[in-house]
């Protein structure tokens, strides 16, 4: 502490970039910068000469091959003759599925856990408490794999088959087995998008509205009534569906094509049904404690005013309770959704074929393109993470503007 | 009225009455079912589900496990036994239980040593967990590692006697030399601690039976000890790298704080399946020709990493909560970064770290059980593959699945609840 | 400083690069043990029994394999590989050989850099369907669900023979056998599908196997057999004619019984003696003892010895010999000649 640098004037010396402060950071980073780029060139020349001396090259024209693997489900249009690339998009997509899937799950069951995890009534408190602490220590592999056991309790398709069916299908419609759920799916023929329109119109017809309602009841506190909001909904897209003729079709559950599975119709296979029930139950337990202790995190003093305002229990927890906590809450929910898209990832242990099954197995499998491969697989969950987060703190800011 | 007299009164109770009893419906267990479960008619329906959920879970489960059976050779005599009642076949967990805790290979003699390695793992690490011990034996924490080498992977002694000196003997090197900087201090270390190792390699290369246990490779390890070892080498080797990771983060040289930054999004970007795909499947391109060091340590390597990352978000936010006063202070002090860092910052965004440090731990754990995807033979790997393999035990899942459920549920759940026991003693604001 | 640590590891992992790069045989000797690549588990071929101990067929190639380079068939260091970790465990030098029912094919030769030793076991992909189900061919399973293990050559055969036959079906993807048998025992697919002595092995293991039956179609060629890598022949070369002496040795007549027997003189086979090293200097020739084929055959016996201790018909799996028989029985076993 005796010396003081600014009493040297003199210049620069060679030492001060360890001594003096000003210079000190600049070394140390030039010395990190050297052993990054050092590093980084070790590595890549080790797998240049690795892969020159087993004869191999890296090169990703591999994604363009026929992938000669078939995929149980997949949302666009694939076959065995369908490209590497094509199977690794199917997979991508696959994943996205079971993850906004569980994600919306995950969400509903973990609230309604952590909520009545709080509730007065003891056996449910308690009930919730046994669900969070069995799930939350317990592995997610573990419960992937004993759900994936379950699913497979009901019965079996054939039951539906044949001219005599065992037994008939629910409504006639739905067909619940050990494959999966299959119910009926629309048919899109001419004229259905006008349809489609309509609805879509109602239904930002009947939000305006309700929106025009509470505007009046505020500001007028003139009460207009709840029910024309249901007419606006059904009648336009009802009357276009019948002034054209009838466009959307139901494509019904086939109990006669084969002997082994119901065809036709719109199938969820149970490898998703497993992954999505594991996931969504499992990260449920997770959010449960985050709801649970956003709600803690709010304190006694507003439950009190609420309640002296006269509102009654349920109200305080929607109208008052729970927007603070959503604060509190929602930092937390990003990184569970997070965890949720990435433990997707061992959707294999059921069949289900995401993106680590498909680009990250089969086809690495396959080709033995292994570094190609689990790079672009590390690149895909990458961007998908990022992009979730990205969206998720957008959200958060606009949230956390309204904090005063 | 209070000029009444008493005499003017025509009746005065002279004594109390005994207090009567409160109504049937406002005590005892009346009153607290009322209150607790019949409150209102919704919690008389979630209560009569719940009931109902109740009974019908235990009435399926445990005549299950009351009847199952304990002892058979193969689940076709467990059947024979059962004759078609619907119960458990435990005896799968006699017979495999050793191969559950300890792999198949590990060989039978040695289980003693990965059980006493297992005890002292608590009594070790009592120091660090009750702040309330006397703080002399964080020794025993030290010399733990050590011991616990010696002990799972066996060969003679020396090995962990030369490593434990090359510690001791850099602490000492860094303790004589720390007036002269931090950075010299820690490089006199690290010279020592290398000269001791290098000269312990030849040592022990020389006496390999000197007081030796039988050496066991780490191939061999396996079992619920797979994912105990694991657990417990990747998270006490990432708390250094995740500090480090954290300070890097939150440095202002900028190219050290963009590597830190991209090296922690890129780890929490993507599964640590893929991590451990990298280990068993590309890492072997990454190293120099030849280069072929066992998958057990390839995992840990990359488990560190990934556990690396996380530690280091939990101690940012440790750091950040911390008042802007105290690094003001300790600049105002003239501490240097090494110190302001050393002896007031990371003290303290530790102690507030302590619950999410143990989160990440609880987390980590968990996911050993990844390494059965990649061909490791873990509980979970030991289950999927050799034991449902055998023609003895095929068809046997949840006595087995809830075996490896039920051994991961008690080690997690004490944790945690220590965890939460941390924290409340920990949490010295008054609220 | 920090550089000069980096130097130092650098050198350090150079030094210990220089000592594994030489060749597989001297690695192999001096390190004491021979490192061959097996499945997680597979009734019959390669699964680790109730007391830890590694068995089966593919298990035993590496046993003799061990004895015939070491002289001890204990020897042998099995690293459990899964579908998609065996060819890059091999590839990086983790294992010396690979013995887990890999089928031989041109791009696993040519693509991936990798050289068959021969074939041990010839395979081909079955399916098995529920008796009562009342299939009597793979024909008839148009729009079953079809469970397949993941990461071999049977999800591409599957998927040609079902294009090829213009019928479709839906495939359930699933990790291990284990877990694909307790799939289909579940219903959760109509039929399951790998390699025929896979699938007789997963049969063997059924509460009731009667129940289930091994549909006619064989829709494809599975030679399986041990591999190694490229660009190291005389490592090569070892385990082909390990193989070889093995299936010579039935042909001959050599077992683990009177092989000690027989090697201790010259007997009246010229072939026989020089398997067994009591004529000329086969051993030399490819670098091992003249009495390797002797250790390689004593470690569990001849090819016929193997097959029938371990997938024959007396073992729950009852494989029979079928292609696998030797050539004088109508097989397609033909070792090249000894000389």
């Amino acid at each position: 502490m005796a010396s003081i640098p600014d009493q040297d004037h003199s210049g620069f010396r060679p030492s001060m970039l360890l001594n003096d402060r000003r210079y000190r950071g600049l070394t140390y980073q030039f010395i990190a910068l050297i052993v990054i780029i050092f590093l980084m060139a070790w590595l890549g020349m080790n797998l240049v000469s690795n892969l020159a001396a087993a004869g191999l090259n890296f090169s990703y024209s591999f994604l363009g091959d026929p992938a000669g693997y078939d995929i149980n489900q997949a949302l666009i249009e694939y076959d065995s003759q369908s490209s590497h690339l094509r199977a690794a998009i199917v997979g991508l997509l696959n994943t996205l599925l079971v993850a906004i899937m569980g994600c919306i799950t995950a969400t509903v069951i973990g609230v309604t856990a952590g909520v009545l995890r709080l509730s007065k009534n003891w056996l449910v408190a308690r009930l919730m408490s046994l669900y969070v602490e069995a799930f939350r220590n317990v592995p997610v592999l573990i419960w992937i794999l004993m759900i994936g056991t379950i699913v497979q309790l009901g019965p079996s398709p054939r039951v539906y088959l044949g001219e005599e069916p065992e037994r008939g299908l629910i409504f006639g419609l739905f067909a619940f087995t050990n494959r999966g759920i299959t119910s009926p799916a629309p048919i899109w023929e001419a004229g259905s998008v006008w349809v489609v329109v309509a609805l879509v119109a109602s239904i930002v017809a009947a939000w305006a509205y309700m929106r025009f309602r509470k505007k009046a009841l505020f500001s007028s506190g003139t009460l207009y009534p709840a029910w024309p909001v249901l007419p606006i909904l059904v009648v336009p897209a009802v009357a276009f569906y019948f002034i054209l003729g009838q466009p959307i079709g139901l494509n019904m559950p086939d109990t006669l094509a084969n002997r082994f599975n119901l065809s036709g119709g719109f199938e969820i296979q149970r490898p998703l049904i497993a992954l999505w029930l594991a996931l969504s139950v499992y990260t449920g337990a997770f959010i449960a404690e985050n709801v649970r202790a956003g709600i803690l995190a709010v304190s006694k003093g507003q439950t009190e005013a609420a309640a002296s305002l006269g509102l009654r229990p349920r109200r305080i927890m929607n109208l008052v309770i729970l927007p603070q906590a959503l604060r509190v809450i929602i930092p937390p929910l990003i990184s569970q959704y997070l965890n949720l898209t990435k433990n997707s990832s061992l959707a294999i242990a059921v069949g289900y074929a995401d993106i680590t099954a498909t680009l990250g197995g089969i086809t690495l499998n396959q080709t033995g393109r292994a570094i190609e491969s689990i790079l672009l697989l590390m690149l895909f969950y990458l961007v998908i993470s990022l992009s979730i987060s990205a969206a998720m703190n957008v959200y958060n800011a606009s949230v956390a503007l309204k904090e005063r | 009225m209070s000029d009444t007299h008493a005499q003017s009164a025509a009746f005065v109770r002279e004594s109390f009455i005994p207090q009567s009893p409160p109504p049937a419906r406002e005590r005892g267990i009346l009153k607290w079912g009322r209150e607790n479960l019949f409150s209102n008619w919704f919690y008389t329906l979630l209560t009569l589900v719940s009931l109902y959920v109740v009974f019908s879970l235990l009435s399926g489960f445990l005549p299950w496990l009351f009847s199952g059976v304990w002892n058979a050779g193969s689940l076709s005599e467990c059947r024979e036994i059962l004759q078609g009642v619907d119960a458990g076949c435990f005896a799968v967990l006699t017979e495999r239980w050793n191969q559950l805790l300890f792999g198949f290979s590990y060989p039978t003699e040695a289980y003693w040593r990965p059980t006493l390695a297992f005890i002292l793992l608590f009594v070790c690490a009592a120091p660090v967990l009750f702040s309330g011990l006397p703080r002399k034996l964080l020794i025993l924490t030290l010399l733990y590692p050590f011991a616990a080498y010696w002990l799972l992977w066996g060969g003679t002694i020396v090995v962990p006697l030369m490593a434990l000196l090359g510690v001791v003997l850099g602490y000492v090197a860094f303790g004589a030399t720390v007036s002269r900087g931090f950075a010299t201090a820690l490089v006199a270390a690290l010279v020592v601690a290398g000269i001791v190792w290098w000269v312990g390699i030849a040592v022990a290369g020389a006496v390999p039976d000197f007081v030796a246990l039988m050496p066991v490779p780490s191939r061999d390890m396996g079992g619920f000890m797979l994912n105990m070892m694991l657990g417990t080498v990747c998270v006490s080797l990432s708390l250094p790298f995740g500090i480090l990771l954290a300070l890097g983060r939150q440095s202002r040289l900028p190219i050290i704080k963009i590597a830190c930054v991209a090296f922690i999004e890129f780890i929490r970007g993507v599964p640590l399946i893929t991590l451990l795909f990298v280990a068993n499947v590309v890492l072997a391109y990454f190293l120099p020709p030849g280069t072929n060091f066992d998958l057990i340590l390839r995992v840990i390597i990359m488990i560190t990493m990934f556990a690396s990352a996380y530690i280091a978000e939990v101690i940012r936010g440790g750091l950040a909560a911390l008042p802007r006063g105290q690094y003001e202070a300790a600049d105002a002090l003239g501490l240097d970064y090494g110190q302001a860092m050393r002896l007031i910052i990371l003290p303290q965004a530790l102690k507030i770290s302590i619950p999410g440090i143990v989160n990440v731990a609880v987390g980590l754990f968990k996911d050993t059980t990844l390494v059965s995807i990649i061909s490791m033979f873990d509980v979970v790997g030991m289950i999927r593959g050799p034991i449902l393999a055998s023609t003895d035990w095929n068809g046997v899942y949840w006595e087995l699945y809830g075996a490896a459920a039920l051994l991961f549920f008690v080690v997690c759940y004490t944790i945690s609840q220590y965890s939460q026991w941390l924290e409340r003693k920990l949490a010295t604001d008054h609220r | 400083m920090t550089k000069k640590m980096l130097l130092g590891a650098a050198a350090a992992t150079g030094l210990m690069a220089g000592a594994a790069s030489a060749a597989t045989l001297d690695d192999v000797k001096e390190r004491g043990t021979l490192n061959c690549g097996v499945s997680t588990g597979l009734v019959g071929f390669s699964a680790p029994d109730a007391s830890g101990t590694w068995e089966g067929f593919d298990v035993a190639l590496c046993r003799a394999i061990a004895a015939a380079v070491l002289g001890d068939a204990s020897a042998v260091e099995f690293v459990p590989l899964t579908g998609k970790t065996r060819f890059t465990a091999l590839a990086s030098g983790e294992i010396d050989v690979l013995s887990r029912n890999t089928t031989w094919t041109f791009s696993r030769d040519n693509d991936l850099k990798f050289e068959f030793a021969g074939v041990n076991y010839y395979d081909g992909q079955g399916f098995i369907v529920p008796r009562d189900l009342g299939v009597t061919s793979a024909k008839d399973l148009d729009g079953a669900t079809v469970c397949v293990q993941t990461g071999t050559t049977t999800e591409l055969n599957l998927a040609d023979f079902f294009r090829k036959n213009n019928i479709s079906y839906e495939p359930v993807p699933i990790e291990t056998n284990g877990e694909a048998q307790q799939q289909y025992l579940a219903g959760a697919c109509d039929a399951y599908t790998t390699d025929a002595s896979g699938l007789a092995a997963t049969r063997a293991t059924f509460e009731d196997p009667s129940a289930h039956v091994i549909l006619p179609e064989i829709i494809s060629k599975e030679p399986l057999g041990p591999l190694v890598r490229h660009g190291d022949s005389e490592w090569g070369d070892i385990v082909r004619w390990t193989l070889n002496a093995l299936i010579a040795a039935e042909e001959l007549g050599v077992t683990s019984a009177n092989v000690a027997d027989m090697a201790s003189s010259a007997g009246d086979s010229p072939e026989i003696n020089r398997l067994l090293g009591t004529e000329g200097n086969l051993g030399e020739m490819i670098g091992l003892d003249a009495n390797w084929a002797v250790n390689a055959i004593a470690a569990g016996g001849n090819y016929g010895e193997l097959f029938a201790k371990n997938i024959g018909e007396e073992t729950p799996i009852g494989l029979s010999r079928g292609l696998n028989a030797q050539w004088t029985d109508g097989g397609l076993m033909y070792s090249p000649p000894f000389r």
